[in-house]
């Protein structure tokens, strides 16, 4: 008679592999939330200035910015977790060498960083 | 065992958001989130902004894949601790939920 | 001098006498060439004749002796007792499969998975003798070459905790042999591999927690060769919603 032994709810928390795993799934939560309250910041702009001017000030307290300061650390968390998969996805042969992870994720990195300047440069001095 | 067309589909839906999220989430977290509310952005200039076709563009992409990708990973890690029981379920609420924020975009992105 | 020892917590399970499973305490001689094999082997040498395990070849090539040690997946004959000392080294059957004794463990569910995910070169037609052998350069060789190092262990099983949670799933090194055989030049086997590849239990349930390619011994990755899987079947998908008329 084979004895069979279950696995635990919390096994996640046996491993530090398995720990960061967690959090990196946990990620998507913060995501999700910033795109939902950022969803409720876009409709407030539609709004006269004065509406929109109250909205964001109380967008400035305490809670709001600690919330947005988590949820940055979080989707960077993503952002680098992704980036440094993309050479397992993304196999690319030079005969019979694979070419090097750096030259799958570094591409990657360039374009997030690219993109980045290039929205801020946009919004904050255009 | 059947291939399912239907995984195939939600795991390209997680793909698809999930590189759009890291290039973009950041970001925008930043300037939106902590930026903007202390007063760094013109309110002028970011409603020229977003009244811009192109900007309306870049937000729809901002704000429909990516719901789905945290959807289908949420989706995994309630089964993951323990909801694995209730398969469909899960799956309805999860990948619902994400369109429903992504019509609640589309609305609000078109009308500004 | 004094003889360094380390002790083994050994997992005992006895279906005839024990109706749930023990750990027994071992003292060892420690040895700094020894692994946890050789320790066990002194045991059921000189202590306890009962001690059930698997091994063969005890150089990491047959995939016999995979076992948890410390909580980890390892092949016994690869895990150094120096790695542990002063220890105590807690030794376990591999986890996620049922025990049938001791530290062996029962591999059906493997094997049967095995088997479903046709891990051999499928040929629409077969070449007859005739003709000669199949042709490959290295740089085709090279694409599937890491795949198929696989040697069955099971490491990777013991630590996905998909396959904890969900037996049904097909698993990292199944999904690792399909896939070094869709990518061998040879094999025209692919469409047929995909009703169970592209399955719900099969590539869809992997959510990348990527600890079976850091378990692996033989660098098979199965966890890369999951998503490059995954990949396919998004572009079938594609192929088959541009394309529904084709499929050869």
């Amino acid at each position: 008679m084979s004895y069979r032994r279950p696995i635990a709810s919390n096994w996640w928390m046996a491993k530090t592999n398995y720990k960061l795993f967690m959090f990196r799934e946990l990620t998507a939560v913060f995501v999700w939330l910033y795109l939902i309250f950022y969803l409720c910041q876009l409709s407030q702009l539609g709004k006269d200035p004065g509406t929109y001017t109250t909205f964001l000030s109380h967008r400035a307290s305490f809670p709001w910015i600690l919330f947005h300061i988590v949820a940055l650390v979080a989707a960077i968390y993503h952002s680098v977790t992704w980036f440094n998969l993309t050479p397992k996805v993304i196999v690319v042969r030079q005969g019979e060498e694979k070419i090097p992870d750096g030259l799958i994720a570094g591409p990657h990195y360039a374009g997030w960083l690219g993109l980045s300047l290039a929205i801020i440069f946009i919004v904050l001095w255009s | 065992m059947t291939k399912s067309y239907k995984e195939a589909f939600w795991w390209s839906l997680f793909s698809a958001g999930g590189m759009i999220a890291a290039m973009l989430v950041p970001v925008q977290i930043f300037l939106t989130g902590i930026a903007e509310p202390m007063g760094f952005v013109s309110l002028d200039h970011m409603r020229a902004l977003v009244s811009n076709p192109l900007t309306k563009l870049y937000l729809l992409a901002l704000l429909s894949l990516p719901f789905f990708h945290c959807a289908h990973r949420i989706r995994h890690v309630l089964y993951d601790v323990g909801f694995r029981g209730m398969q469909t379920p899960v799956a309805v609420v999860c990948y619902g939920a994400a369109l429903l924020c992504m019509l609640y975009a589309v609305v609000t992105i078109v009308s500004l | 001098m004094a003889e360094r020892t380390i002790t083994l917590e050994v997992f005992r399970y006895r279906p005839d006498k024990d109706k749930e499973p023990t750990f027994q305490s071992f003292t060892v001689p420690f040895r700094e060439d020894w692994v946890v094999l050789d320790a066990l082997n002194y045991l059921k040498d000189q202590t306890d004749g009962s001690i059930s395990f698997r091994w063969s070849c005890r150089m990491g090539v047959c995939g016999s002796c995979g076992m948890m040690v410390n909580g980890t997946p390892r092949l016994s004959c690869a895990a150094f007792l120096r790695e542990y000392y002063p220890g105590p080294v807690r030794v376990e059957p591999l986890a996620n499969f049922p025990v049938e004794r001791d530290l062996i463990v029962n591999l059906d569910d493997f094997m049967k998975k095995l088997k479903a995910v046709k891990p051999w070169i499928i040929r629409k037609e077969e070449k007859p003798v005739s003709e000669g052998e199949y042709r490959q350069s290295p740089a085709e060789l090279a694409n599937f070459k890491q795949f198929s190092m696989c040697i069955n262990c099971m490491l990777c099983y013991a630590a996905c905790p998909v396959y904890g949670l969900q037996p049904d799933f097909v698993g990292p090194a199944a999904l690792a042999l399909a896939h070094r055989y869709n990518l061998d030049s040879r094999d025209e086997g692919q469409e047929l591999r995909k009703e169970v590849v592209f399955s719900h239990e099969s590539v869809w349930e992997c959510t990348f927690v990527g600890e079976c390619s850091v378990v692996c011994p033989k660098d098979v990755d199965p966890a890369g060769a999951i998503q490059q899987e995954k990949v396919a079947g998004a572009l079938d998908l594609v192929k088959s919603v541009l394309m529904p008329w084709g499929s050869r």
